[in-house]
Protein backbone atom coordinates (compact mmCIF):
# COMPACT_ATOMS: atom_id res chain seq x y z
CA UNK A 1 0.00 0.00 0.00
CA UNK A 2 2.59 2.55 1.06
CA UNK A 3 6.60 2.20 -0.48
CA UNK A 4 9.91 3.86 0.10
CA UNK A 5 9.03 6.97 -0.80
CA UNK A 6 5.58 7.52 0.99
CA UNK A 7 7.11 6.34 4.44
CA UNK A 8 9.97 8.77 3.75
CA UNK A 9 7.77 11.96 3.62
CA UNK A 10 5.43 10.57 6.61
CA UNK A 11 8.83 10.27 8.41
CA UNK A 12 10.24 13.86 7.94
CA UNK A 13 6.53 15.00 7.90
CA UNK A 14 6.05 13.48 11.53
CA UNK A 15 9.09 15.14 13.01
CA UNK A 16 8.41 18.94 11.79
CA UNK A 17 4.77 19.01 11.04
CA UNK A 18 4.54 22.57 11.32
CA UNK A 19 7.03 22.97 8.54
CA UNK A 20 5.90 24.32 5.30
CA UNK A 21 5.18 22.35 2.22
CA UNK A 22 7.86 23.41 0.08
CA UNK A 23 10.60 22.54 3.40
CA UNK A 24 8.91 19.08 3.53
CA UNK A 25 9.58 18.47 0.32
CA UNK A 26 13.02 19.20 0.41
CA UNK A 27 13.47 17.47 3.35
CA UNK A 28 12.02 14.46 1.77
CA UNK A 29 13.60 14.58 -1.72
CA UNK A 30 10.81 14.86 -3.43
CA UNK A 31 9.20 17.89 -5.88
CA UNK A 32 6.39 19.72 -4.65
CA UNK A 33 3.70 18.00 -6.67
CA UNK A 34 4.73 14.70 -6.01
CA UNK A 35 4.54 15.68 -1.93
CA UNK A 36 0.75 17.53 -2.58
CA UNK A 37 0.01 14.39 -4.39
CA UNK A 38 1.07 11.72 -2.14
CA UNK A 39 -0.21 13.25 1.03
CA UNK A 40 -3.54 13.50 -0.76
CA UNK A 41 -3.49 10.03 -1.70
CA UNK A 42 -2.17 9.08 1.94
CA UNK A 43 -5.65 10.93 3.43
CA UNK A 44 -7.74 9.39 0.95
CA UNK A 45 -6.70 5.70 2.04
CA UNK A 46 -6.93 7.30 5.78
CA UNK A 47 -2.80 6.55 6.84
CA UNK A 48 -2.46 10.27 7.28
CA UNK A 49 -5.83 11.20 9.63
CA UNK A 50 -4.74 14.74 9.95
CA UNK A 51 -2.53 17.45 12.48
CA UNK A 52 -3.88 18.44 15.76
CA UNK A 53 -3.07 21.36 18.25
CA UNK A 54 -1.50 20.26 21.52
CA UNK A 55 -2.83 22.60 24.19
CA UNK A 56 0.18 23.55 26.89
CA UNK A 57 -1.78 23.33 30.12
CA UNK A 58 0.65 24.81 32.48
CA UNK A 59 0.96 27.89 29.76
CA UNK A 60 -3.58 27.81 31.38
CA UNK A 61 -2.25 27.28 35.16
CA UNK A 62 -2.59 24.05 34.99
CA UNK A 63 0.04 23.30 37.07
CA UNK A 64 -0.66 19.53 38.19
CA UNK A 65 -0.66 16.55 35.96
CA UNK A 66 -2.01 13.16 37.42
CA UNK A 67 -2.33 9.66 36.09
CA UNK A 68 -5.20 7.75 37.89
CA UNK A 69 -5.01 3.96 37.06
CA UNK A 70 -8.21 2.57 37.86
CA UNK A 71 -9.44 -0.87 38.03
CA UNK A 72 -13.84 -1.14 37.65
CA UNK A 73 -16.05 -3.45 39.34
CA UNK A 74 -16.46 -5.69 36.24
CA UNK A 75 -19.17 -8.00 38.34
CA UNK A 76 -21.60 -5.44 36.71
CA UNK A 77 -22.09 -5.80 32.91
CA UNK A 78 -22.01 -2.17 32.21
CA UNK A 79 -19.26 -1.26 34.39
CA UNK A 80 -17.22 -0.18 31.60
CA UNK A 81 -19.32 1.63 29.43
CA UNK A 82 -21.17 3.70 32.16
CA UNK A 83 -17.18 4.81 33.51
CA UNK A 84 -16.27 6.14 30.49
CA UNK A 85 -19.60 8.22 29.71
CA UNK A 86 -19.13 9.34 32.88
CA UNK A 87 -15.71 10.39 32.79
CA UNK A 88 -15.92 12.29 29.53
CA UNK A 89 -18.13 15.07 31.29
CA UNK A 90 -15.43 15.67 33.23
CA UNK A 91 -13.58 18.68 31.84
CA UNK A 92 -10.25 18.33 33.60
CA UNK A 93 -9.92 14.98 32.19
CA UNK A 94 -7.70 14.91 29.00
CA UNK A 95 -7.07 11.63 28.25
CA UNK A 96 -9.25 8.16 28.81
CA UNK A 97 -7.49 4.56 28.17
CA UNK A 98 -8.90 1.52 28.70
CA UNK A 99 -6.28 -1.43 28.75
CA UNK A 100 -5.72 -5.08 28.60
CA UNK A 101 -3.73 -5.97 31.71
CA UNK A 102 -3.58 -5.15 34.92
CA UNK A 103 -5.57 -2.02 35.37
CA UNK A 104 -8.73 -1.52 33.20
CA UNK A 105 -8.69 2.35 32.67
CA UNK A 106 -6.33 5.15 32.76
CA UNK A 107 -7.10 8.92 33.24
CA UNK A 108 -5.03 11.74 32.93
CA UNK A 109 -6.46 14.59 35.32
CA UNK A 110 -5.07 18.20 35.27
CA UNK A 111 -5.13 20.82 37.99
CA UNK A 112 -4.09 24.12 38.74
CA UNK A 113 -2.79 22.89 42.18
CA UNK A 114 -2.65 20.29 44.70
CA UNK A 115 -6.23 22.27 46.50
CA UNK A 116 -7.80 22.15 42.93
CA UNK A 117 -6.64 18.71 42.44
CA UNK A 118 -8.25 17.38 45.79
CA UNK A 119 -11.33 18.94 44.65
CA UNK A 120 -11.59 17.54 41.52
CA UNK A 121 -10.06 14.10 42.68
CA UNK A 122 -13.11 14.02 45.65
CA UNK A 123 -15.37 15.68 43.83
CA UNK A 124 -15.92 14.44 40.97
CA UNK A 125 -13.61 11.38 40.42
CA UNK A 126 -14.64 9.29 43.53
CA UNK A 127 -17.84 9.77 42.70
CA UNK A 128 -17.17 7.87 39.21
CA UNK A 129 -19.02 4.96 38.30
CA UNK A 130 -18.12 1.18 39.19
CA UNK A 131 -14.76 2.41 40.66
CA UNK A 132 -13.39 -0.86 42.74
CA UNK A 133 -9.35 0.61 43.07
CA UNK A 134 -7.89 3.83 41.79
CA UNK A 135 -3.99 4.58 42.43
CA UNK A 136 -2.46 7.95 41.09
CA UNK A 137 0.96 8.14 39.34
CA UNK A 138 2.30 12.13 40.05
CA UNK A 139 3.59 13.62 36.92
CA UNK A 140 6.98 14.67 36.94
CA UNK A 141 8.55 15.36 34.25
CA UNK A 142 8.34 14.28 30.21
CA UNK A 143 10.92 13.25 28.59
CA UNK A 144 9.52 12.11 25.50
CA UNK A 145 6.42 12.89 23.85
CA UNK A 146 6.59 13.19 20.12
CA UNK A 147 4.89 9.85 19.89
CA UNK A 148 6.19 9.35 16.45
CA UNK A 149 5.82 5.87 14.90
CA UNK A 150 9.23 3.97 13.71
CA UNK A 151 8.54 3.96 10.11
CA UNK B 1 -0.51 34.09 32.74
CA UNK B 2 -2.61 34.37 29.56
CA UNK B 3 -6.75 35.54 30.12
CA UNK B 4 -8.29 33.16 27.24
CA UNK B 5 -12.00 34.70 26.09
CA UNK B 6 -14.51 32.74 24.63
CA UNK B 7 -13.04 32.97 21.11
CA UNK B 8 -10.07 31.85 22.08
CA UNK B 9 -11.44 28.90 24.09
CA UNK B 10 -13.69 28.27 20.64
CA UNK B 11 -9.79 28.16 18.91
CA UNK B 12 -8.39 26.31 20.68
CA UNK B 13 -10.97 23.52 20.84
CA UNK B 14 -10.98 23.42 16.52
CA UNK B 15 -7.52 23.70 16.56
CA UNK B 16 -7.09 20.12 18.36
CA UNK B 17 -9.64 18.47 16.39
CA UNK B 18 -8.22 20.04 13.02
CA UNK B 19 -4.76 22.15 12.94
CA UNK B 20 -4.26 22.01 9.19
CA UNK B 21 -6.93 24.96 8.12
CA UNK B 22 -5.43 28.41 7.42
CA UNK B 23 -5.89 31.57 9.54
CA UNK B 24 -8.65 32.32 6.59
CA UNK B 25 -10.76 29.41 6.94
CA UNK B 26 -10.25 29.42 10.87
CA UNK B 27 -11.50 32.93 10.84
CA UNK B 28 -14.74 32.23 8.70
CA UNK B 29 -15.57 29.29 11.27
CA UNK B 30 -15.82 31.69 14.06
CA UNK B 31 -16.74 34.80 12.57
CA UNK B 32 -13.71 36.65 12.00
CA UNK B 33 -11.31 37.90 9.82
CA UNK B 34 -8.18 36.59 8.91
CA UNK B 35 -5.48 38.83 10.43
CA UNK B 36 -7.95 39.08 13.76
CA UNK B 37 -7.65 34.93 13.68
CA UNK B 38 -3.87 35.74 12.88
CA UNK B 39 -3.05 37.86 15.51
CA UNK B 40 -5.12 35.22 18.01
CA UNK B 41 -3.09 32.54 16.82
CA UNK B 42 0.08 34.31 17.41
CA UNK B 43 -0.55 35.33 20.82
CA UNK B 44 -1.58 31.88 21.22
CA UNK B 45 1.68 30.49 20.25
CA UNK B 46 3.90 33.76 21.99
CA UNK B 47 2.15 32.57 25.62
CA UNK B 48 2.98 29.12 25.24
CA UNK B 49 -0.30 27.53 25.05
CA UNK B 50 -0.22 26.56 21.57
CA UNK B 51 2.08 23.84 20.70
CA UNK B 52 3.42 22.10 17.52
CA UNK B 53 0.96 20.28 16.08
CA UNK B 54 1.43 16.45 15.99
CA UNK B 55 0.28 14.42 13.01
CA UNK B 56 -2.35 11.86 13.72
CA UNK B 57 -1.64 8.59 11.51
CA UNK B 58 -3.88 5.35 11.29
CA UNK B 59 -1.47 3.39 13.29
CA UNK B 60 -3.02 -0.26 12.15
CA UNK B 61 -2.68 1.06 8.56
CA UNK B 62 1.21 1.40 8.94
CA UNK B 63 1.66 -1.55 10.03
CA UNK B 64 1.49 -1.15 14.45
CA UNK B 65 -1.02 -3.36 16.00
CA UNK B 66 -0.46 -2.46 19.25
CA UNK B 67 0.73 -0.35 21.68
CA UNK B 68 1.59 -1.19 25.49
CA UNK B 69 1.71 0.90 28.40
CA UNK B 70 5.03 0.38 30.64
CA UNK B 71 5.11 1.08 34.30
CA UNK B 72 9.11 1.00 34.97
CA UNK B 73 10.36 0.59 38.65
CA UNK B 74 14.41 0.84 38.43
CA UNK B 75 15.92 -1.54 41.14
CA UNK B 76 19.05 0.60 41.70
CA UNK B 77 18.18 4.11 42.86
CA UNK B 78 20.89 7.73 42.33
CA UNK B 79 21.29 10.11 40.15
CA UNK B 80 23.37 8.48 38.21
CA UNK B 81 21.43 5.42 37.20
CA UNK B 82 18.39 7.97 36.56
CA UNK B 83 20.62 9.73 33.83
CA UNK B 84 21.71 6.43 32.00
CA UNK B 85 18.14 5.02 32.22
CA UNK B 86 16.41 8.12 30.50
CA UNK B 87 19.21 8.38 28.15
CA UNK B 88 18.69 4.90 27.04
CA UNK B 89 15.62 4.33 27.30
CA UNK B 90 14.99 7.73 24.91
CA UNK B 91 16.76 6.74 22.17
CA UNK B 92 14.67 3.03 21.78
CA UNK B 93 12.99 4.65 18.58
CA UNK B 94 9.56 1.92 19.41
CA UNK B 95 9.05 3.79 22.68
CA UNK B 96 7.00 6.96 21.91
CA UNK B 97 6.43 8.45 25.04
CA UNK B 98 8.83 8.76 28.14
CA UNK B 99 7.16 10.26 31.74
CA UNK B 100 9.14 10.26 35.53
CA UNK B 101 6.36 9.91 37.35
CA UNK B 102 5.71 10.00 41.04
CA UNK B 103 3.88 6.64 42.50
CA UNK B 104 4.02 2.95 42.43
CA UNK B 105 6.78 3.53 39.18
CA UNK B 106 9.21 5.72 38.86
CA UNK B 107 8.38 5.85 34.22
CA UNK B 108 5.81 5.47 32.03
CA UNK B 109 6.56 4.13 29.03
CA UNK B 110 4.38 4.04 25.58
CA UNK B 111 5.55 1.50 23.81
CA UNK B 112 4.29 0.74 20.29
CA UNK B 113 4.82 -2.95 18.17
CA UNK B 114 3.77 -4.48 14.87
CA UNK B 115 1.90 -7.68 16.98
CA UNK B 116 2.43 -9.00 20.52
CA UNK B 117 5.93 -10.90 19.26
CA UNK B 118 7.12 -8.27 18.21
CA UNK B 119 6.38 -6.11 21.59
CA UNK B 120 7.94 -9.13 23.63
CA UNK B 121 11.06 -8.65 21.56
CA UNK B 122 11.03 -5.20 21.95
CA UNK B 123 10.30 -5.74 25.72
CA UNK B 124 13.01 -8.51 25.65
CA UNK B 125 15.77 -6.76 24.02
CA UNK B 126 15.29 -3.28 24.27
CA UNK B 127 13.62 -2.73 27.45
CA UNK B 128 14.51 -5.66 29.85
CA UNK B 129 18.42 -4.80 29.40
CA UNK B 130 18.18 -0.83 30.39
CA UNK B 131 20.18 -0.05 32.51
CA UNK B 132 19.05 -0.18 36.22
CA UNK B 133 15.51 -1.70 35.36
CA UNK B 134 13.34 -3.28 37.70
CA UNK B 135 9.63 -3.92 38.41
CA UNK B 136 8.07 -4.05 34.41
CA UNK B 137 4.31 -3.75 34.50
CA UNK B 138 2.40 -4.31 31.23
CA UNK B 139 -1.24 -3.16 29.98
CA UNK B 140 -1.62 -3.29 26.21
CA UNK B 141 -3.95 -0.36 24.97
CA UNK B 142 -7.55 -1.48 23.93
CA UNK B 143 -8.92 2.31 23.20
CA UNK B 144 -7.84 6.23 23.61
CA UNK B 145 -9.46 9.40 23.64
CA UNK B 146 -7.90 12.89 23.92
CA UNK B 147 -10.57 15.20 25.20
CA UNK B 148 -10.43 18.81 25.02
CA UNK B 149 -9.74 19.52 28.54
CA UNK B 150 -11.13 22.68 30.63
CA UNK B 151 -10.73 25.33 27.74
Amino acid sequence: MLDDVDRRILRQYQAAPELPAADLAQRAGVTASTLARRLQRMQGLGVLRGLRAQVHWPALGYELEVSLRITLDKTQARAFDEFLAAARNVPEVIEIQTFLGVVDARLSVIARDLAHYQQVYRQRILTLPHIADIEALMHVATLKSDEALPL
Amino acid sequence: MIDLDQTDRALLRVLTEDASQSAGALGRQLGLSQPATWRRLRRLREAGVLGAPRLVLDHGALGFGVSVFLGVKLATKGRVSLEDFERAVTAIPEVQTVEHVLGLYDYRLRVVARDIPDFERVLRRRIMTLPGVGNVEANVLLSEERRPGPI
